[in-house]
């Protein structure tokens, strides 16, 4: 405290030229004082205006993206417990496990003295948490946009200098995985399932704006919503080139009703995610420019029109 | 008379049956068109006479069929529960079998590996992934093994705890208690094996889209069986139906006789669950349709309520399909809502002749 604060009153005494100096001086404080003690203030995605009296120093994260979040931006050391569905990176999955987003055991969380926890704005447990005393934010991370926000909001929450930066990082990634699609594959048109409903991802979803950025075709248009249930007449009609499909939902595709004809299946131009890959295409987190990757690099290998003019790629990063 | 009358009724039936047929094979992702012409002039456009013949062929008959069937098995379970429970209130979800079936899916899934969706939970496990829509044979004969086993052990669990049919308040509140504590294993259940979770929740909400032909076979083989023995087995709800004494002093065996109609009841209930989820409300309404209409014996009634009960859930299907097309309804919603509307409307159309109808 004393010492940010004889930063603060130097730099209005001070010239300007020495101004650089200063900062430096003010930075070197905090990192040796270990604990920032000064509020910290951020409006969530609630809306709610949450106000912590430091930058936190023990997160409890219940949604796997933030989790990775945290982590991209340099403190995953801060984690001291998350959802059961958090696994990446491989270090928190040595930390307590608190139930999951949607059933997190109140207790546990609370047992861990966190000075904030971290959660989906769908998870109920909010309230329940405020109400003995824990400092909540809750934030929703949907699609690329939410991404960039989400990580702007917690590189606050953790004063990280540059989340702003790491964020371009991801992004110019995704863009990179863009560039390096051959130029024929382009257009491709893609069905991407998540679940056996069968349950596609739109051109709204998160793994549906990753496919525009690759310059691929959604066979399921955003008016839909981002998730629709569709009758698997519709994908048969539609007859996409490309099939994208978590592996474990894959077994059977060959035999559903009508689907043996599909060009797709006919010429194998399935790509099979196995589980940790089907993490990081579905989620809105910092590991979106490796799901940009995989995705790419699928279409690069399966894409029909990519393998009828077999010209190697252009200029590739 | 009444012989006339069951008879021009299972016409309507059979009659209903068909129209809804034609209609459910016109109806499909781009909502109604006609098919008949492309199949039937393929010379126009032979592309969209291939497509049409596999879509028709290889999706909406075979899903029209299986909607059929399924809902002939739960019509057939609900005049058979009806039937051996004298209770109008009896309906294979109330005695807990559809309960029983849905935990005897959800353990199968877990023991087998359920298949996630990828937006579900994401625990790294390897082994066989298996859908409750899966086409597999194998695992068909699996997941309806599993449910009948289920719902016949459902089913006497219930029994056993209002100590026999004998009173129909025990009876029922003995299945609402079986339903609710299976209900709360099953989601016990998924919570430990989470990759089930996304192929429960589909299952729970009943769908016919993956219905292919496999499974309109078994469906149509044990609707047969169940159809038969039901027929066979009728003169045992008719002396019943006066009282068990009465039913005994006419030489009939009751008690095996009870007992095969419950296996009965399981099978047709079990086949119907695995293929397609739970759909409510079918069993239930169907008997007291035909009631409503005809007044007959168990045999000609269970064969109409397995009739009515196809006609119903093909029309709830054909509705899942066309409403918001491409999208679908989950089918059970619309019987849920429909039969529960009918129901409604049958307890409050007078109490003249609510007597007569349940």
């Amino acid at each position: 405290m004393t010492c940010k604060s004889t930063a603060l009153h130097t730099v209005s005494l001070l010239p300007a030229g020495l101004l650089r100096l200063v900062t430096g001086f003010g930075l070197v404080c905090a990192l040796l004082s270990g604990v920032a003690a000064h509020a910290v203030q951020i409006v969530d995605d609630r809306g709610v205006t949450v106000t912590l009296p430091a930058v936190p120093q023990r997160i409890v994260s219940i949604l796997p993206s933030l989790t990775e979040t945290v982590c991209e931006l340099g403190h995953c050391s801060r984690l001291v417990g998350v959802d059961r569905y958090s696994n990446f990176p491989a270090s928190v999955q040595k930390l307590p496990q608190v139930g999951g987003g949607l059933d997190p055991n109140v207790e546990a969380i609370v047992a861990l003295r966190p000075d904030v926890v971290l959660m989906a704005k769908s998870s109920r447990v909010g309230e329940r948490l405020e109400a003995l005393g824990v400092k909540v934010v809750a934030l929703e991370p949907k699609t690329h946009a939410d991404v960039q926000r989400v990580m702007l909001k917690i590189g606050q929450l953790l004063e990280v200098a540059d989340a702003q930066r790491i964020w371009r990082a991801i992004d110019a990634g995704v863009s990179a995985a863009a560039q390096s699609i051959p130029a024929a594959a382009r257009g491709t048109r893609v069905y991407f399932e998540v679940n056996q409903g069968p349950y596609a991802a739109s051109e709204s979803s998160f793994m549906g704006e990753t496919l525009t950025r690759l310059g691929a075709k959604n066979i399921v248009p955003a008016a839909l919503g981002p998730f629709p249930k569709l009758n698997p007449e519709y994908i048969v009609r539609a007859n996409p080139d490309v099939i994208m499909i978590g592996q474990r939902s894959a077994e059977g595709l060959q035999t559903r009703p009508g689907w043996q004809s599909l060009r797709a299946l006919r010429e194998q131009r399935v790509c099979l995610f196995p589980s940790d890959e089907a993490d990081m295409l579905v989620r809105p987190g910092p590991r979106m420019a490796e799901a940009a990757r995989l995705m790419a690099k699928c279409l690069e290998t399966k894409s029909p029109h990519a393998a009828a003019h077999p010209e190697p790629a252009k200029a590739r990063p | 008379m009444m012989q006339g009358r069951v008879a021009w009724m299972v016409f309507a039936c059979v009659l209903g049956a068909l129209g809804l047929a034609v209609l459910g094979i016109c109806v499909g992702s781009v909502g109604f068109e006609n098919v008949m012409r492309p199949l039937l002039s393929p010379e126009l456009d032979p592309q969209g006479t291939a497509l049409a013949q596999q879509i028709v062929w290889e999706i909406r008959l075979p899903r029209t069929l299986g909607a059929w069937a399924a809902g002939a098995l739960l019509g057939l379970a609900g005049a058979v529960a009806q039937g051996v429970f004298r209770n109008p209130l009896a309906d294979p979800y109330l005695l807990g079998s559809a309960a029983g079936a849905s935990l005897g899916v959800a353990l199968a899934l877990a023991v087998l590996g359920g298949s996630a969706g990828m937006l579900g939970g994401s625990m790294m496990q390897s082994g066989v992934a298996v859908s409750v829509f899966s086409s597999n044979l194998m695992v068909r004969l699996g997941l309806t093994g599993a449910a009948f086993v289920g719902a016949v052990l459902a089913v006497l669990l219930t029994l056993a705890l209002s100590s026999g049919v004998g009173h129909t308040l025990r009876l029922l509140l003995a299945g609402v208690v079986v339903g609710v504590v299976l209900g709360a294993m099953t989601h016990l259940v998924l919570l430990l094996s989470p990759d089930s979770l996304q192929a429960m929740q589909a299952f729970m909400l009943g769908s016919t889209a993956f219905v292919g032909w496999t499974a309109v076979g078994l469906m149509a083989l044990v609707w047969l069986v169940c159809a038969v023995a039901a027929w066979l087995l009728a003169r045992v709800l008719d002396g019943l139906s006066l009282g068990d004494a009465t039913a005994l002093s006419l030489g009939l065996p009751v008690a095996p006789m009870r007992a095969a109609l419950v296996a009965v009841l399981a099978l047709a209930t079990g086949t119907a669950v695995a293929q397609t989820g739970l759909i409510a409300f079918v069993g239930l309404a169907a008997p007291h349709l035909v009631r409503s209409v005809v007044k007959t014996t168990h045999g000609p009634l269970m064969l109409l309520a397995s009739l009515v009960g196809g006609v119903l859930l093909l029309a709830a299907d054909i509705l899942a399909r066309g409403l918001i097309a491409p999208q679908e309804l989950p089918v059970g919603v619309l019987t849920a809502v429909l039969g529960g509307g009918y129901l409604l409307w049958l307890m409050h159309r007078g109490p003249a002749r609510a007597g007569a109808a349940t």
